[in-house]
């Protein structure tokens, strides 16, 4: 189901908010996206996985490409790579066509697929090393070895490392060539919290530095927590599109909870709520005021509070979260 | 890692120093994998020494290791070029190593000259190794070197177009089913410890132009006979390696 009211979001023009790290202000919309996808289409057989998608990605931002599985995210983010061919539509990467300028473009865009990618006999310390010596500037590998927590891994060989190893060595190994961009592919599909902090951090770091990232998730909270675009993917299109913010106020109502003596006169304090504002008692003494919820709103509750001798207590404002959104747009339902 | 460690500043590393890299590391990995070896060294080895020193088939006359080092030679080619390629490729191709080398600065093409090479290098080590045990067990060579080594490169061509066309598109576990089954009949009709003569005629013309064949009689008339350069089975060698490489090269797939 998707609520008309959110098809097409003003979000994606809205300024940005502040910052949430330290690093370079993002240059503004006008100058070049690092990736531009114009009307997508790839099928396999019958099966359409991209239909018509369009997404731009700024440079030197994080954008979150979030979708329910089967979405289309990986064939979006491996066509950018150059593994697959559109069947219609175009697609650039730093201005150039990712399979016929695969030559120039590998060199400044780092990959991390979504498992993979290694010797199964190679430890992960070699594996990187090699790696790097494909690059002219490479990363110091000690020292991202160590701060990928990497360094303890030994000896140990690609398949016997965990999960969540694995994943932090193909992730060094899409950042070691010191790219413009970066594609990762669900990069913390399947760690621990920890791993998962010291993946964000790294991303946020790559940010400061200047490097574009684009990667896909179906996680909300990793989404909200690192992006600064959010491009929401569903069978095959881009169906919403802004910053993490301007996603959760577009259209999602937000709620207003108090309790109170039982019995309020909920008519009287509607006619001093703006137009679309909805108020219900369930159970009794508990308020649900939906709607705007603001500053001023919340002003306006209490001043009728005071009015009408109420001592309004367990005052709480529930915002929306992107995975409400993301569950309005995408529908609740399981996917086959 | 301060500010500005990831800084972009891409650009790929000079071909030569790739292509060396990328060399070391498929040498170092195909030396460090044990069911490999088993293949390459120590399969050809056992070999060579059981049956020079015990007489169980019939080698003809002369000397049983002046008959069994070339045969032996041509099955550790066999063993290198063939089944340890095929197996270790399908296996990266398996578990997306291709894919993702795909996505690095290495060319496809320096990819398989890189393969090429740990190929060669393993080859030399194989071939050193096994001469070193024939010269110990009394082995006396004769012919052109240069022969030899013509037969050596054609047969690892031909060899290595085979695997990696089983490599590019036969499933992992089918290749590694597969490689070790050919290399099985191979090690068995192929002329490399049973002579061809003990094969009745109709299936010996058949099994005298397998690529191991070809490889294992020619190196014989050069080494045990000293025969000019045999150029049927190099022919032949040629033909397999076209053949091979060829598809391979219109039919591998890299994911």
């Amino acid at each position: 189901m998707i609520k008309p009211l959110l098809a097409p979001l003003p979000a994606a023009r809205d300024p940005r908010p502040a910052p949430r790290t330290a690093g370079p202000r993002l240059p503004a919309m006008n100058s070049e996206p690092v990736v531009q996808i114009t009307g997508l289409v790839k099928r396999y057989g019958a099966k359409t996985a991209v239909n018509g998608l369009d997404l731009d990605v700024r440079a030197g931002a994080v954008t979150a490409v979030l979708g329910p599985n089967g979405a289309g995210k990986t064939t979006t983010v491996e066509t950018c790579e150059g593994y697959r061919k559109p069947d219609a539509g175009t697609v650039r990467v730093l201005g150039l066509d990712p399979v016929a300028d695969a030559a120039a473009l590998r060199p400044r865009v780092g990959v991390m697929l979504q498992s993979g990618g290694v010797y199964s006999g190679a430890r992960a310390d070699e594996m990187l090393r090699h790696m790097a010596r494909l690059y002219a500037h490479p990363l110091d590998v000690d020292a991202l070895t160590e701060r990928l927590g990497l360094g303890s891994c030994g000896r140990t060989t690609y398949r016997r490392l965990s999960g969540g190893q694995q994943q932090r060595l193909a992730l060094a190994m899409a950042v070691v060539g010191r790219p413009e961009l970066v594609f990762l592919d669900e990069p913390t599909a399947g760690l621990d919290p920890q791993a998962r902090r010291a993946t964000w951090e790294l991303v946020r770091e790559l940010r400061a530095d200047g490097v574009s990232t684009v990667l896909t998730t179906h996680s909300m909270d990793e989404a909200e927590e690192l992006a600064d675009d959010v491009a929401v993917i569903d069978a095959g299109r881009v169906i919403a599109q802004g910053s993490p913010e301007a996603l959760c106020r577009g259209g999602a109502e937000n709620t207003l909870r108090f309790t109170g003596r039982p019995g309020l006169d909920l008519a009287s304090l509607l006619k001093a709520l703006p137009d679309g504002t909805a108020a219900a008692e369930t159970p009794a003494g508990t308020y649900r005021i939906t709607g705007e919820v603001d500053p001023q709103l919340l002003a306006t509750v209490t001043s009728w509070c005071a009015q009408h001798g109420v001592m309004p207590s367990g005052i709480s404002v529930e915002r929306h979260t992107l995975e409400d959104v993301f569950l309005e747009l995408t529908g609740k339902e399981l996917r086959a | 890692m301060s500010a500005g460690t990831y800084t972009p500043r891409p650009g790929a590393a000079p071909l030569p120093r790739m292509i060396a890299a990328q060399t070391a590391l498929e040498t170092r990995m195909l030396l460090r994998n044990g069911e490999q070896l088993l293949l390459t060294v120590i399969i050809p080895a056992l070999l060579l020494v059981l049956f020079s020193t015990v007489d169980v088939v019939d080698t003809g006359a002369g000397d049983p290791v002046d008959f069994l080092t070339p045969g032996v030679l041509a099955l550790a080619v066999m063993s290198t070029a063939f089944t340890g390629q095929a197996i270790a490729t399908g296996f990266e191709r398996r578990y997306g190593v291709l894919k993702r080398l795909g996505a690095s600065p290495l060319p496809r093409w320096a990819l398989m000259t890189a393969k090429t090479l740990s190929v060669l290098v393993t080859e030399v080590l194989q071939i050193v190794l096994l001469t070193g045990i024939a010269f110990a067990l009394g082995w006396s060579p004769e012919g052109n070197p240069f022969a030899v080594l013509l037969l050596l490169v054609l047969g690892t061509a031909a060899f290595s177009g085979l695997g990696l066309l089983m490599a590019g598109t036969l499933k992992a576990e089918a290749t590694l089913a597969a490689a070790n089954l050919v290399f099985l009949l191979l090690l068995v009709g192929g002329g490399v410890i049973v002579p061809l003569d003990e094969f009745p005629d109709a299936l010996r013309s058949v099994l005298g132009l397998l690529p191991v064949s070809a490889l294992s009689e020619g190196l014989r008339d050069v080494l045990q006979h000293g025969s000019p350069t045999p150029w049927s089975e190099a022919g032949v060698l040629a033909l397999w390696a076209g053949l091979g490489l060829g598809a391979a090269a219109r039919f591998f797939r890299w994911e």
